[in-house]
């Protein structure tokens, strides 16, 4: 193949893209360091002068940064516990019970994928303003327990598929309830499916935007994107340069997702393949 | 009822099951799926019928709905001056930046398919930006786009060109929000769907191509694009779709600014039903939004006979 004979040209294109993707990075990380003064010069300054390490502080004095991680952690991960729990419990309805309309309720499963979640949007807000959620966590959490994300149930329903039914059947066997059998071989057999369902629920809640700017008013309830925006409008009122602090905190926000990347990757590649592939 | 279990699952899985044991299973299995059957009528079917109903109902939230006939959607389509504006903004950044976006992420996997050294790295890298929380993409690409003391018309001035203002110019602010998304999409998603297709093309294909004498180019064009065909037909209705909903670094970056350059579809919806209350018209927006998509989807698979091929299928 030509990348045999000219391994070294195809190399430029990679760098070249490779740098692209970086730079803006680079440029931030070198922003977040920079001392005030040295944010409005002309011509900018690449790299600061000085790292100035204490702007990474700074961010949560300045504004309450610590409350809004912690409200993010705490939306986000009874968020995924909820994910996780009601996808499994369903998936495994869906693929080891036979019952009448299975396989339409499936269909609808699936077919609420394609459903743009804006179509919901107004009566879901009614919905919860009727039932008093507003300005709590509850609309961001509730729903994860009740089965949403259709894709997920559909991803952990094809991975129980391939489990082999002879093992539940010697559990029952042995005597052995469809929810222990469920426990005890089904899910230790199940832990790359798990894993990828509680990567992309993290990101997924990490990164949500649209649902709390709707639900949340009380600045000390917001999450991260929230505060990050409310950050921004506070930055962008007042005289001094303050986007130091703003890189800082934008990089503060991204580092979980990177780091589970770093750390995940292989799941990463299967979610994404399941979900492109056999979707 | 133990010994009945047992001495069917001996007698073999061909062995009718008992009509209770049956029934059984039955109820477990609707047990098992309940709290999506919950989720499913309360937050997903009972919206989605609502949203029908209001959409015909003048509705502010203070009073109650009041039936409006087709009167949302006379005033949607005939006239609510941003209506049509903010489709077709939202149009030109899906038909601009989804086509560009499927190019990038199809040359970035090719690149990655070659076997060269060093490729896990830049999977990693040409994969972080599409990590970044979309706020945090926004700010960081905001201050890229600084007119004055922006890292970008720095670089631009060092090569002769005069920078324009970016987001805050009218004609500038939607090509810049490509621009973003093309950053944190193209190294995302869409690449590893398509280094995962490149991957299932069989070798085979290749090596007879070589007996040939046929070169890179005529692989690439009769066997590497038939074959991922599927690939870039499923990147490109999730991308299309994706980008048909564009709001977030919309809202965070410029608010659909400046004089409403950037004012995209959902931006009003999102407007009319959280800023002004006007759940009803909003309703009508998003209905209709929903048959724009389910249409635009419609002609996608339509269009696909064309040009999609499945090697499983039959000439």
């Amino acid at each position: 193949m030509s990348a045999r004979r000219h391994p070294y040209l195809l190399y430029l294109p990679v760098l070249l893209l490779g740098t692209l993707f970086i730079g803006p990075f680079l440029w931030t990380v070198g922003s977040s360091f920079k001392h005030p003064t040295e944010i409005y010069v002309f011509p900018p300054l690449l790299w600061p002068r000085e790292m100035q390490w204490q702007n990474w502080q700074e961010v949560w004095i300045q504004v309450p940064f610590a409350r809004f991680a912690r409200n993010s952690v705490v939306v986000t991960g009874a968020a995924v516990v909820g994910q996780i729990l009601s996808t499994t419990l369903v998936a495994y309805g869906f693929a080891r019970f036979r019952f009448p309309t299975r396989d339409f309720l499936f269909m609808v499963v699936l077919s609420t994928m394609i459903l743009p979640f804006e179509v919901l949007l107004i009566p879901q807000f009614l919905i919860f303003r009727e039932l008093g959620w507003l300005d709590s966590y509850k609309p961001l959490i509730v729903p994860f327990y009740f089965g949403a994300g259709p894709f997920f149930i559909f991803l952990m329903r094809q991975f129980f598929l391939t489990i082999p039914l002879d093992l539940d059947q010697s559990a029952r066997l042995d005597g052995a309830h469809s929810l222990r059998i469920l426990w005890s071989i089904i899910l230790p057999l199940s832990r790359p499916a798990l894993a990828t369902v509680a990567i992309f629920s993290f990101l997924a809640n990490w990164d949500s935007f649209l649902g709390p700017l709707i639900y949340l008013n009380t600045m000390e309830k917001y999450t991260l994107p929230l505060g990050l925006r409310f950050f921004q409008l506070v930055a962008d009122a007042g005289g001094a340069p303050r986007e130091h602090l703003l890189m800082a905190a934008s990089l503060t926000v991204s580092i979980p997702g990177i780091t589970l990347f770093v750390v995940a990757q292989k799941y990463f590649v299967r979610g994404i393949v399941l979900s492109g592939i056999k979707g | 009822m133990q010994g009945e279990i047992a001495s069917d699952i001996k007698g073999g899985s061909k062995l009718r099951k008992p009509a209770s044991l049956k029934r059984q299973e039955a109820v477990a299995g609707f047990i098992y799926i309940s709290p999506w059957l919950l989720g499913f009528l309360a937050f997903t079917a009972f919206p989605f019928l609502a949203s029908f109903y209001l959409s015909f109902t003048d509705y502010t939230v203070v009073s109650q709905p009041r039936f409006a006939g087709f009167a949302n959607y006379v005033e949607a389509l005939s006239g609510d001056d941003l209506f049509w504006g903010s489709l077709r903004r939202t149009f030109t950044y899906a038909v601009v930046g989804v086509p560009l976006g499927i190019l990038g992420s199809l040359t970035c996997a090719l690149l990655l398919n070659q076997g060269l050294k060093g490729t896990t790295l830049f999977r990693v890298l040409f994969f972080l930006p599409s990590l970044t929380p979309l706020v945090a993409l926004a700010l960081l690409w905001q201050w890229i786009f600084q007119p004055d003391f922006g890292v970008l018309n720095f670089l631009l001035a060092k090569v002769g060109i005069d920078g324009p203002g970016w987001l805050s110019s009218i004609e500038w602010a939607l090509p810049s929000l490509i621009i973003m998304a093309l950053w944190g999409t193209v190294g995302g998603g869409q690449m590893v769907i398509f280094l995962a297709g490149l991957q299932g093309v069989p070798q085979e294909l290749y090596e007879a191509v070589e007996i040939d004498g046929g070169g890179p180019w005529f692989k690439f064009r009769h066997v590497t694009l038939p074959m991922i065909s599927p690939t870039m037909f499923f990147n490109l209705i999730l991308g299309v779709i994706g980008a048909l909903r564009v709001f977030t670094v919309a809202y965070v970056s410029t608010e659909g600014g400046p004089a409403y350059a950037t004012w995209f579809y959902i931006l009003h919806l999102y407007t009319q039903a959280f800023k002004y209350f006007n759940m009803g018209y909003a309703s009508a927006l998003a209905w209709l939004f929903f048959i724009i998509l389910i249409a635009f989807t419609y002609l996608q698979v339509r269009a696909s006979r064309h040009w999609v091929f499945y090697a499983g299928e039959q000439g």
